[in-house]
């Protein structure tokens, strides 16, 4: 590594990018949570990096913030990958921001 | 809008009813707050003002400047609270972001809360009462066409229904289409055009359904 070469901390630059396919993880935590159940384990498309960080909100509910800011990330998916016999337009689709420690990638 | 008008029968408007379960914890963790001095009477009072001041008029206001100045639109699209702080001097008096979804001939946009009532209340104010129930929350992802179709919104197969959830800390306002005619319009006038579910997503913006 060259000495001028920047080393970033950990969580500092975000772990997905545009276009990346990602799985909303299938977790049951205690407590306050937000992301909705109906997207857990469903798979979507990075479609934008939401900056700049921010808290987990998770976190967040109970006091803790010091050191948990990290991206969220605008999801998109189709409402078909959601509800399989859904009506109309097969284009239709839905966008929600995710916080990085819900997503892993495929 | 018929229901804005106030020349309907009804009952007189008291509370008789017992404060339900959440009413009484939201009141004790209040007294409890305040008796512990960790926050006064008056921040309370003093948000509740500054609520009361944002409005669906604010989001109106930019919608029109939107459709009248490209270059403002641009920047709304692409940072919507910074354009509002700086341009607008909205204030967002917390760490939400704003996210501006544009209606166009292929794309419309849809927002909804399915976890509780996130809205983009610094340039719109308190939501209304439908969009904090469950009915409106769980349909609007799953069917949004036939909760479209109830508002009288009829998408046609080959334009994209697009439904933002809005859950943490991103809050969302439809940038609905300029509605043909309108070309000479001013800003005043096309901003009586962009009434509070135009900016839900819920109907688009039209001629005939201008505020006074």
């Amino acid at each position: 590594m060259s000495q001028s070469a920047i080393v970033y901390a950990l969580g500092e630059k975000p772990l997905f990018g545009p276009g990346d396919e990602v799985r909303i993880l299938t977790r049951s935590p205690i407590g306050h949570y937000r992301v909705p159940i109906y997207l857990r384990g469903k798979v979507g498309i990075v479609e934008s990096v939401i900056e700049p960080k921010g808290l987990d909100n998770e976190e967040e509910g109970y006091g803790r913030n010091a050191g948990s800011k990290r991206h969220y990330y605008r999801i998109a998916m189709p409402l078909k990958e959601i509800w399989p016999d859904h009506v109309g337009s097969p284009n239709d689709g839905l966008r929600i921001e995710i916080f990085e420690s819900w997503l892993e990638r495929i | 809008m018929s229901e804005v008008g106030h020349d309907h029968p009804h009952v007189e408007i008291s509370q008789s009813a017992p404060p339900g379960y959440y009413e009484i914890m939201e009141t004790a963790v209040r007294e409890l707050l305040i008796d512990k001095k960790l926050i006064g009477a008056d921040e309370i009072r003093r948000q509740i003002e500054v609520l009361d001041s944002r409005t669906p008029a604010l989001g109106a206001k930019l919608v029109a400047r939107a459709w009248v100045d490209p270059a403002f639109r641009a920047r709304l699209l692409a940072d919507g609270r910074k354009a509002c702080e700086e341009e607008f001097d909205i204030s967002f008096y917390d760490d939400t972001a704003l996210i501006v979804l544009e209606n166009t001939e292929k794309i419309h946009n849809l927002i909804v809360c399915t976890l509780c009532s996130c809205y983009p209340r610094p340039v719109l104010g308190l939501p209304p009462d439908w969009y904090k129930l469950r009915p409106y929350r769980a349909r609007a992802v799953i069917e949004p066409r036939a909760v479209l179709a109830e508002f009288g919104t009829i998408i046609p197969d080959d334009v994209e229904v697009r439904v933002s959830d809005s859950t943490a800390m991103v809050r969302y306002l439809v940038l609905p289409r300029r509605p043909d005619g309108t070309e000479h319009y001013s800003e005043d006038q096309l901003a009586a055009l962009v009434t509070r579910d135009t900016m839900i997503g819920v109907v688009e913006a039209s001629v005939e359904r201008a505020t006074p």
